[in-house]
């Protein structure tokens, strides 16, 4: 295979198709053409998940309300672990809703290639819509259940709690870039990997759930023992959830260097896990 | 004035066999162990041939493949199952990438290798245009602006505001199909998506594909159906094992691949030959079968309706007064459709002589629809005793025809027999 045609040749071509495509050529600008196919997918995503349920959309705002119910019990109540002094459920509310946000990106787009094989078995287009889609869609879950924390967060204002929104609130579209970012290049990395070996996907499942307990989800970072500060240190959830906590509790670890380790790491994993995936996308359909 | 739109350019699609890996890591390595140990694989299916074997074996789904289309060309690309021609479709349209070669394209390439792709059962028909048209690569003001026109020609109007899991599965198929129809590209990439709908919407497809062809647009074509290939093409490709047999005009390209049939391995036999045997044993038996037209000349291509002349050819090591020849056609799954005998049948007495002898039988206006067929034969003396019989002898195949001129040509999955008929009705 020669990659060695003359420019002058191959201008007047709309679109050549050849074995391997260099691994810098990452396609966003295809991407964008089909931003339509996008806005597509997440309202197919958000109209077909509760269609046919009695309380359609509120089973966005249940789950994190359960979850945080059964972590006060059980953490706050029972085990008492320390919340940095903040009321409990607001607390757990605010790791649950963020985390569910990072972990449904990651564990749905880590399937991209193997739950939509017969799709991409069949028409063309750029790959990466789909696992974009997923993100966008988790998005619109995470506004709903957001708005529902901030209803919840002015019921304890008002109640004269120790809660204060900070100007760390203003870090909050950063914040969702982070986790979207994050939950991405990770998703797809997986994504990739799995078209050959299956094994991988069982690990998702319970790594994400392990990768829960070694952030500060259901305890503050000014909790854990000085020994073990560096495991959250080098987690880049950490100060993204810190962050929130400081901008909508008033009580958290935030600092700009940590969310700027944050950030270079999404661009890093975002960045492999884009060139994985357009190397994988175009033979998988072979091997899946 | 001829203006390229595609040129592929030596390109070659290599399958690797047995290398594949089982799905997991695990069974994998326990592939990896059996073989350090030179046990036989573990996954591999009994009676299969062993994987380990395979490896490192691989198979050229397309082997040097190059083509050009023109501008405005409808192209019909023709194969039997397994020379290449859906993996030269995937490659065409993007869904994998070959293994070397190039292929160079001018225009939006709109491919329709399955109607109603990424379909959602839960979402309403409105919807799903909207999103299979997004799939298919249109701007949503695109659907937008043809709306009407797709859901006019699906014929739903009715539902379009239902989710299509309720629409029965002829209503899907021509919504789906409406959609693709409207799709507009430069270059229509189609692989027998047509054998869909009831013979009303069959037609109005055609009708759409004819259309496009004629509207400047360039048409790849892929099909088992020779006739809807002829009917909508110029010219067309043969791929045979993978590369390009045959490329000319279409009617050149469809008798090149109806003369050639494979038989047992590496010959080939022209389609009209039913049957050959060249050992000569010293009994009575028949040696060949062959198809001919009226004037004798062998028959590669029989429709629905034609006038045919089988002809036996047989052999006898003594002379027998009072024979018979006798035919017999079945379908496949064995059940007798057609027996014809010279005696008792036709009252023709026939003394078959020493040596070598040749009967024909000829059947005007064939009523079998388009399909295949078993062909069986022998000779017999007559309420007596079978001298030879093989009723599993060959098979033949009926191209389907448009006898009734209604846009569908009958084919052996809906009725093995088409016979003249008229209605009279009284309102």
């Amino acid at each position: 295979m020669t990659q060695t045609q003359t420019t002058t040749e191959n201008d007047s071509w709309d679109l050549i198709i050849t074995a391997r495509k260099k691994w810098w050529d990452l396609q966003l600008r295809d991407v964008w053409h089909y931003r339509d196919l996008i806005g597509m997918f997440v309202r197919r995503d958000f109209v077909s998940r509760y269609k046919q349920t009695i309380l359609g959309p509120l089973w966005f705002i249940i789950q994190p309300l359960l979850t945080s119910l059964v972590f006060t019990v059980i953490f706050g109540n029972i085990a008492q672990l320390p919340t940095d002094g903040l009321p409990q459920m607001l607390f757990y509310m605010s790791g649950n809703i963020l985390w569910g946000y990072f972990s449904s990106c990651l564990t749905s787009t880590s399937t991209t290639f193997t739950s939509n094989a017969h799709l991409f078995g069949k028409v063309y287009f750029p790959r990466l819509v789909m696992p974009i889609s997923i993100v966008i869609s988790n998005l619109i879950t995470f506004a709903i259940q957001f708005a529902f924390f901030l209803a919840y967060f002015a019921f304890f204002a008002l109640r004269g709690s120790d809660v204060r929104l900070t100007s760390w609130a203003f870090a909050l579209p950063i914040l969702l870039v982070l986790m979207a970012g994050l939950g991405l290049g990770f998703g797809i990395i997986i994504s990739s990997m799995t078209t050959k070996y299956r094994d991988l996907q069982y690990l998702v499942g319970f790594g994400v759930g392990l990768w829960m307990y070694a952030t500060p989800v259901i305890y503050p970072v000014s909790s854990i023992p000085e020994k073990w500060r560096w495991v959250a240190n080098v987690n880049p959830v950490t100060p993204i959830i810190e962050t929130f906590r400081a901008a909508f509790l008033g009580a958290g670890d935030a600092s700009w260097p940590r969310l700027a380790y944050s950030f270079g790491f999404m661009l890093v994993v975002l960045l492999i896990g884009v060139v994985i995936f357009n190397r994988v996308e175009k033979t998988f359909i072979d091997t899946v | 004035m001829t203006k390229p739109v595609i040129s592929v350019e030596h390109l070659t699609k290599q399958y690797d066999l047995g290398v594949i890996g089982t799905g997991t890591i695990s069974r994998d390595l326990n592939r990896w162990w059996a073989r350090v140990r030179k046990q036989p694989d573990p996954y591999t299916r009994i009676g299969q041939k062993d994987a380990f074997e395979r490896i490192g074996e691989t198979i050229l789904a397309l082997d040097d493949v190059s083509f050009t289309v023109q501008q405005g060309e409808a192209l019909g690309i023709i194969g039997r199952n397994g020379a290449g021609k859906s993996t030269l479709l995937k490659i065409l349209s993007r869904v994998t990438a070959p293994t070397s070669g190039v292929v160079k394209v001018k225009g939006r390439i709109g491919s329709l290798l399955e109607v109603g792709t990424g379909f959602h059962p839960e979402l309403t028909g409105r919807e799903n245009v909207y999103l299979n048209g997004a799939i298919l690569g249109m701007k949503k003001e695109e659907v937008t602006r043809k709306f009407d026109e797709i859901v006019d020609f699906s014929g739903v109007e009715k539902f379009i505001d239902t989710p299509v899991k309720r629409y029965s599965s002829g209503m899907y198929v021509r919504l789906a199909f409406a959609v693709a129809a409207h799709l507009d590209p430069e270059i229509l990439i189609v692989d027998e998506v047509l054998a869909v709908g009831d013979a009303e919407f069959q037609k109005k497809c055609l009708g759409k594909m004819g259309d496009v062809a004629t509207e400047g647009r360039t048409v790849l074509f892929v099909s088992h159906n020779m006739a809807a290939v002829e009917q909508l093409c110029q010219n067309g490709i043969l791929l045979q094992d993978g590369r390009v047999t045959k490329a000319s005009t279409i009617e050149n390209v469809v008798n090149e691949y109806l003369k050639k049939i494979p038989v047992r391995g590496q010959d080939v036999l022209p389609h009209s030959v039913i049957f050959q045997n060249n050992e000569i044993s010293d009994d009575i038996h028949v040696t060949s079968v062959e198809i001919e037209d009226l004037s004798g000349k062998p028959k590669n291509l029989v429709f629905t309706w034609d006038d045919v002349v089988l002809s036996i050819k047989y052999y006898s090591n003594r002379t027998i007064k009072n024979g018979s020849l006798v035919i017999k056609i079945s379908d496949h799954f064995g059940k007798s459709l057609i027996l014809l005998s010279s005696q008792p049948d036709s009252k023709i007495p026939m003394t078959i002589k020493e040596g070598f002898g040749e009967g024909k039988c000829i059947i005007r206006n064939i009523p079998l629809t388009g399909g295949d067929y078993i062909f069986g034969c022998g000779l017999a003396v007559p309420n007596r005793e079978w001298l030879w019989w093989n009723e599993n002898l060959g098979t033949f195949s009926i191209e389907a025809k448009d006898v009734f001129e209604s846009g569908l040509a009958p084919k052996n999955t809906r009725s093995l027999i088409a016979v003249p008929h008229d209605w009279k009705l009284i309102p």
